[in-house]
């Protein structure tokens, strides 16, 4: 809740006291037991920065998610699949307003969000600075993109942050609507014309490796892991949320009769695991480094939306103060 | 930035609206249940992000939105001493009674 005395989130580490070690102690045996940490709760200053750090880039994802899905709803092959979008794409404003209402109960401003996603400091997730280039991209976005959220998310709705794991189990709800719609696309279009089987088979190709990017670094490359895990606010690497994700997906392609792009995937019978073959990471950091095919048209776009919006927002400001007024006893 | 009205400058004026805390009831008979906040110039925007952010699937029958500054909630720290007295009286619960034996079905 707000009103709960909170130290900014923008300090830097040297104005911050030494923490008490048997505060951290306690707060970490808390942890331990499974506790839930709600906002007024004690909380070492390194527990809330990087979940403030994690929970908005979250939140930024949901929020530059809905351009390139934005970019095909006029476009949607039938009124059916128009509404669908549209409720989809609705469901992640919903999403993004979900966690930065989370991310407030540790002391930071949405406006602060906000303005270090406008201004190109924080991050958000890779996967969205791909451009959409056909309607099977719909289709795979659902399936391949919302299916790893939902991988990622589920382990997160047992945080151990109440506020951010209570709005992972909103999310999770309404994501299963996202990935079935998605692979109903892709199913639909796998039983079409040759034509469309290979739009579907080319959106496949462009989005698989992104996908399997999007779930973060490999454990070896990744510094926050082990704290974040230490403090359950992740549950599970990175790389065990991919391992996860392949193994989900590969029968689901095999059911449509598409392929995944990638000539090394492999079914081990020891492990009873797909096994991918090896990820061009260079790529990725490249993207999250800004250098994506879309990075710099979809902040473009965030600040034009925010810009065009003033006026509403100018709008309801103005009506609240007028109803405010006129409710003022006439002589006061 | 001059002769703006306040919260209608530069930066994220959104956030700038008051925040409001959104309970729920999810269906009938259901005690209302805190499920989150959203920002809102008044009570009736409040009550329509609410509903737009929280209830797009009929989780809600009813709505309540209050000012997030009206609350005022126990604290953490003091939990222990303020909760103290329900612990000590026992004879609160019903497995403090004894019954004769035999007895079948109270």
């Amino acid at each position: 809740m707000s009103d709960a005395p909170q130290p900014r989130a923008s300090m830097t580490p040297s104005e911050q006291k030494a923490e008490d070690p048997q505060r951290i102690a306690e707060f970490e045996a808390r942890i331990a037991r499974g506790e839930s940490i709600e906002p007024k709760d004690w909380m070492p200053d390194r527990y809330r920065t990087q979940l403030i750090r994690m929970m908005s880039q979250h939140a930024h994802s949901e929020i530059v998610g809905m351009l390139p899905e934005g970019n095909w709803i006029t476009r949607a092959p039938s009124l059916r699949r128009k509404m669908i979008l549209l409720a989809k794409v609705q469901d992640e404003a919903g999403h993004g307003l979900y966690i930065y209402c989370g991310t407030e109960t540790l002391g930071v401003d949405r406006s602060e969000l906000v303005d270090q996603l406008l201004t190109g400091k924080a991050k958000y997730s890779s996967i969205f600075n791909y451009p959409t280039l056909s309607w099977a991209d719909m289709g795979v976005i659902g399936w391949f993109v919302d299916g790893a959220a939902i991988v990622n998310q589920t382990v997160l709705a047992k945080a151990s942050y109440g506020p951010y794991a209570r709005a992972m189990i909103r999310i999770c709800k309404e994501e299963n609507f996202h990935k079935k719609q998605g692979y109903e696309i892709i199913a639909t279009l796998a039983n079409g014309t040759p034509e469309q089987k290979a739009m579907a088979q080319d959106a496949i190709n462009r989005w698989w490796w992104p996908s399997l990017m999007m779930l973060g670094p490999s454990d070896k490359d990744s510094p926050n892991t082990a704290e974040l895990i230490k403090w359950r606010v992740k549950r599970k690497t990175n790389d065990e949320l991919r391992q996860r994700f392949v193994d989900i997906t590969v029968p689901q392609a095999q059911a449509v009769g598409l392929t995944l792009p990638d000539p090394d995937l492999k079914y081990n019978e020891e492990t009873q695991h797909w096994e991918h073959g090896a990820i061009d990471w260079d790529e990725f950091w490249q993207v999250v480094k800004g250098n994506g095919p879309c990075n710099r048209e979809r902040i473009a776009a965030r600040r034009e939306a925010h810009e065009n919006g003033r006026w509403v927002r100018d709008a309801a400001e103005a009506h609240a103060a007028k109803k405010a007024a006129r409710n003022q006893p006439a002589a006061a | 930035m001059t002769d703006t009205p306040k919260g209608a400058t530069g930066n994220g004026t959104d956030s700038q609206w008051p925040l409001w805390e959104v309970f729920v009831q999810p269906a009938q008979a259901a005690p209302y249940e805190h499920c989150g906040s959203v920002h809102a110039a008044d009570a009736e925007g409040a009550m329509q992000n609410a509903r737009d952010v929280y209830a797009r699937r009929g989780e809600a029958i009813g709505i309540w939105v209050v000012p997030s500054s009206a609350i005022v909630a126990s604290k953490p720290e003091d939990a222990g001493s303020f909760f103290d007295p329900a612990d000590d009286k026992i004879y609160r619960h019903p497995q403090f009674y004894k019954i004769p034996r035999g007895l079948k079905g109270f």
